[in-house]
């Protein structure tokens, strides 16, 4: 069946990133189309936690978006309510020795200058906040802000409420472009989709879709393991996670980096992360991977040692070079958008990122400054 | 007529566990939930989401109904734990774990 | 611990397999979670409850004889109550990852050159409301109690669903005292009688059993199906309906029927999961293997209800050839199939068979009409019908994963091996097999040690402390 749709935005993606343009972009009274080759959330979005952090950001534009973002999650988990599982659990960073902790309190006075919540914790209060950790901590910090969503239910809602015509099941094979050069619609296995506008939202194959409108986008996949548990009572209150988690997040090597993260759900199982390794798109399970995450929860939790693992899960989160995502209009390509690269917070920036989206393409300027996350800023380095 | 008697079984002498609590008599060789089913006792869990009734449904491992909790070890699936004399059984409540 | 072959599993096809390779030289390591050999099929019940006389047919109980006494006067190691959570490909081979024991805590690795998954099946139930009542079993769970613990649920039962497996389990439990009020086959007669060239063969088993069913005046329906169980905490009555010839219930037809028990099942399906955790190809529900029962992984070879539900002699069959292929392979030479030409005829024959069986006994095609929305379908995360449709019809969701991440069915601890085929049914998508790293739930204190240098091939006493 081929089909021939006009609209004024086509969101290319049925992520949570994509799923965020199409509402705000929609509030702002624009007419939506998203196209996805597979289903709602089928790619990041369906393998990842749900972090809505800002204990893991240093000061800078990703941490100014995560604030804006954390407000706009807040709004809509008032208007959508119960079935996006919003949860403002807070956040504990522990570290386990005295030089670690004071890299963590220095971060943490920085992050306040920058409008987070952070309160030092010291080592005889942490298990005030979570009875079950390991002794002998150093102390740690709590970030109350740090919330969770559950992803794929975000999306799925998001997009509901969004109105937007959603095409799941659609490969985009094409960026179509008019004689000079700037976008009219895209082209799908199903029939063209036109429009003066194009968002990609397409996370991890971003840089794919990029190329399609001629465009070089440099996102990469980092693979990621997270470990369920059988169901339990609420024993783990918080997101809890070790110092390095942080350094890790922002590290250049390639190779395997574990750094444990461990958080109770509504649901019961506990989840276990946090793995990154430049793998490319391998979804083989490894057991090395999964052997670390295991080691690293008991030594935060030591009562997990009896606890079973149920099932794990591999996702690949889209990073670009300097960790920031790309997110704005491209130069090289009139009429294209970028919203896509946000590494491992994608659902955490995704409500910030829809809203400044939606704010350019209705000619609005942004009420954060969007040039930090230029999609050419790496022309320069690749010349 | 019992089940025992098509295949005319002489078993070694009953031995007697507890069910909350409750004695009863169990043959050795028998799976936990052989022994509870001998009893007519057919349910042994409540679910952790609507707090309903579950005993045995697949009897070989691979469903998870029959979670029970065994000297006090939550989550052991009934249809393939054998019984041991003295086993205090417990009916399992949701996840099965204290908090 | 070293060998050269590791064989999951101890039903037929891992018996069949293990001898055969064992009798050719190759050192074999059997490991299995029951504690006896024997698998689904050959159980027997525990010696302590002295059973005297066994249950079986004569010839059936002549090929377990012949398998029990063959692996003990075999050179096969035979790990029994070992429990495989995950088998690794490494760079020497594989290593093989069970939990010793009944409470599943024990950690053992076995390092082999070869693997043979013969890991069997278990069976299919679809939902109906009523289905999560105590006292709704499946056929097959009935059958293992009975086989194994001398157990029966109840005075009344009902056998209801559909297949080969239905009329054991109804003659079993009327041969042990349980009055069965009524044999519910879905499938249609005139459906047999299309298959007949094919199902001829077993002919004389199936009128031995409609001579037991009258022996024990057990009422016998086909073309009919439970439409709904019935009770307050238990199982106190079904209600049964017949079906048009499109596999709709007939308005009118419903009959209620009091019973304490209602064993139930509409067939089989494979365990694929070490197979898949290995990168074998699956070819929808079952392993894909070639003409010597090769996986399409290197030196993984995998044989019965895996690679496709066909009953115990095709398993038989299909271990064989594995156990001289592995045999062959190992030593590097090329088998040569003729040495098994009769088990190859007996495999395509069987083959034919139950792909006759698999025609004529489907479950009603329109079985779903019957799934109210409120009808509980992920019996571990209760989810009910109406969230599944929910999913597909206004959030989007076209596939199982998806159902599952945004209704948890399949979530819980049966990771959706129960609840897969009945939601796929619902959501209208392929029954893809799940990705399931881990065969059974393994505790975070041995996981963490899996495959470590420190983690002795002998068993220790606990996990880390």
């Amino acid at each position: 069946m081929s089909t021939r749709l006009t609209c004024d935005v086509v969101v290319i993606g049925a992520g949570m990133t994509g799923a965020a343009c199409a509402l705000y972009a929609a509030r702002a009274g624009l007419d939506v189309t998203v196209v996805d080759r597979g289903p709602v959330a089928g790619g990041t979005t369906g393998a990842g936690e749900g972090n809505l952090l800002v204990s893991d950001k240093e000061p800078g534009p990703e941490l100014e978006l995560a604030l804006l973002s954390l407000r706009l999650w807040a709004g809509l988990a008032g208007e959508l309510g119960a079935p996006i599982e919003y949860e403002a659990k807070g956040g504990v960073v522990v570290a386990s020795s005295a030089e670690g902790l004071a890299a963590l309190t220095d971060l943490a006075a920085a992050q306040r200058t920058a409008g987070v919540v952070a309160e030092t914790v010291t080592a005889d209060r942490l298990h005030d906040l979570e009875p079950h950790l390991a002794p002998g901590l150093a102390g740690g910090v709590r970030y109350p802000q740090d919330s969770q969503v559950m992803p794929t239910l975000a999306a799925a809602h998001l997009l509901r409420a969004s109105g937007a015509r959603l095409l799941t099941g659609r490969n985009v094979t094409g960026v179509l472009r008019t004689a000079d050069g700037s976008v009219r619609g895209v082209r799908t296995g199903h029939g063209d989709v036109h429009a003066p506008a194009v968002v990609n939202a397409a996370g991890t194959w971003g840089g794919e879709i990029a190329a399609l409108a001629g465009a070089r986008l440099p996102v990469l996949p980092r693979r990621g393991f997270v470990l369920v548990t059988e169901p339990l009572p609420r024993r783990v209150r918080h997101k809890v996670y070790a110092a390095d988690y942080v350094t890790d997040v922002a590290s250049d090597s390639a190779g395997l980096k574990t750094s444990p993260v461990v958080e109770g759900t509504a649901a019961g199982p506990v989840l276990i992360g946090a793995s990154r390794e430049r793998v490319g798109f391998d979804r083989s399970f490894s057991l090395p991977v999964v052997r670390a995450l295991a080691a690293g929860a008991i030594r935060l939790f030591p009562f997990l040692t009896d606890v079973r693992a149920m099932r794990t899960y591999v996702g690949f989160r889209p990073y670009m070079p300097d960790h920031l995502p790309a997110i704005g209009p491209d130069p090289r390509v009139p009429g294209l958008f970028h919203a896509c690269g946000h590494e491992g917070a994608g659902i955490g920036l995704a409500t910030g990122t829809g809203h400044l989206l939606a704010q350019v393409l209705g000619g609005e300027a942004p009420e954060q400054d969007l040039a930090p996350f230029r999609p050419d800023r790496f022309e320069e380095e690749a010349a | 007529m019992s089940p025992l008697e098509p295949v005319r079984a002489e078993p070694d002498p009953a031995f007697t566990v507890t069910l909350d609590g409750r004695e009863i008599e169990a043959l050795p060789g028998q799976t936990v939930a052989a022994a509870l089913w001998t009893a007519g006792v057919v349910s042994w869990r409540t679910t952790r989401g609507e707090g309903r009734p579950r005993g045995i449904f697949c009897g070989i491992g691979v469903c998870f109904d029959c979670l029970v909790t065994v000297n006090g070890r939550p989550n052991q699936r009934a249809c393939l734990l054998p019984v041991r004399p003295g086993d205090a059984i417990r009916t399992q409540e949701g996840t099965g774990h204290e908090d | 611990m070293r060998t050269d072959l590791a064989v999951i599993g101890a039903g037929p096809a891992g018996l069949a397999a293990s001898l055969a390779a064992s009798a050719r030289g190759v050192r074999v390591t059997l490991v299995d979670a029951a504690e006896t050999a024997g698998g689904q099929f050959y159980r027997q019940p525990a010696v302590a409850l002295g059973a005297r006389r066994p249950r079986a047919p004569h010839h059936q109980r002549r090929t377990w004889e012949r398998l029990r006494d063959g692996l003990a006067a075999s050179s096969v190691r035979h790990l029994a109550d070992h429990h495989v959570w995950c088998v690794e490909r490494d760079r020497t081979g594989f290593t093989v990852h069970a939990l010793r024991g009944p409470l599943q805590e024990e950690p053992v690795t076995v390092h082999a050159d070869a693997v043979l998954l013969a890991t069997g099946g278990y069976e299919k139930v679809l939902p109906f409301p009523g289905w999560t009542l105590p006292g709704v079993v499946t056929a097959g769970g009935a059958q293992a109690l009975l086989k194994g613990g001398l157990a029966v649920p109840g005075r009344t039962a009902v056998v209801a669903g559909t297949g080969p497996l239905l009329l054991p389990v109804a003659t079993g439990l009327a041969a042990a005292g349980v009055e069965v009020a009524a044999l519910v086959e879905s499938a249609d007669p005139r459906g047999f009688v299309r298959y007949l060239p094919s199902l001829a063969a077993k002919l004389p088993e199936a009128a031995g059993y409609a001579a037991r069913l009258l022996r024990h005046r057990v009422p016998f329906m086909t073309g009919h199906t439970v439409v709904a169980a019935h009770g307050d905490g238990r199982l106190e009555a079904v209600t049964v309906a017949a079906l048009d010839s499109g596999g709709r219930v007939r308005p009118g037809t419903a009959r209620r029927i009091p019973c304490d028990t209602l064993a139930v099942g509409h067939g089989m399906l494979p365990h694929t999961d070490l197979a898949e955790a290995l990168g074998c190809r699956i070819d929808g529900a079952d392993v894909h293997v070639d003409d010597e029962q090769r996986t399409d992984v290197p030196g993984v070879w995998a044989a019965g209800e895996t690679t496709g539900i066909g009953g115990a002699a095709l398993a038989l069959a299909e271990g064989h050839i594995a156990g001289r292929s592995v045999a062959a392979r190992l030593r590097g030479t090329a088998p040569d199939p003729r040495a098994w030409a009769a088990a190859d005829r007996s495999r395509a024959r069987l083959r034919e068979l139950f792909a006759a069986v698999d025609s004529v006994c489907a479950p009603p095609a329109h079985w779903t009409e019957q799934v109210t929305d409120d009808t509980v379908v992920c019996r571990c995360e209760e989810v009910r019908a109406g969230a599944v449709r929910e999913a597909v019809q206004e959030l989007g969701a076209g596939d199982l994963r998806t159902v599952k991440l945004l209704t948890r069915a399949g979530m819980g601890w049966c990771q959706g091996r129960v609840c897969g085929p009945a939601v796929a049914g619902l959501a209208g998508c392929d029954p893809a097999p799940a990705r399931r790293p881990f065969a059974r739930p393994v505790p975070l204190g041995v996981l963490a040690r899996a495959g470590h240098p420190t983690d002795a091939d002998q068993p220790t006493e606990e996990g880390p402390s």
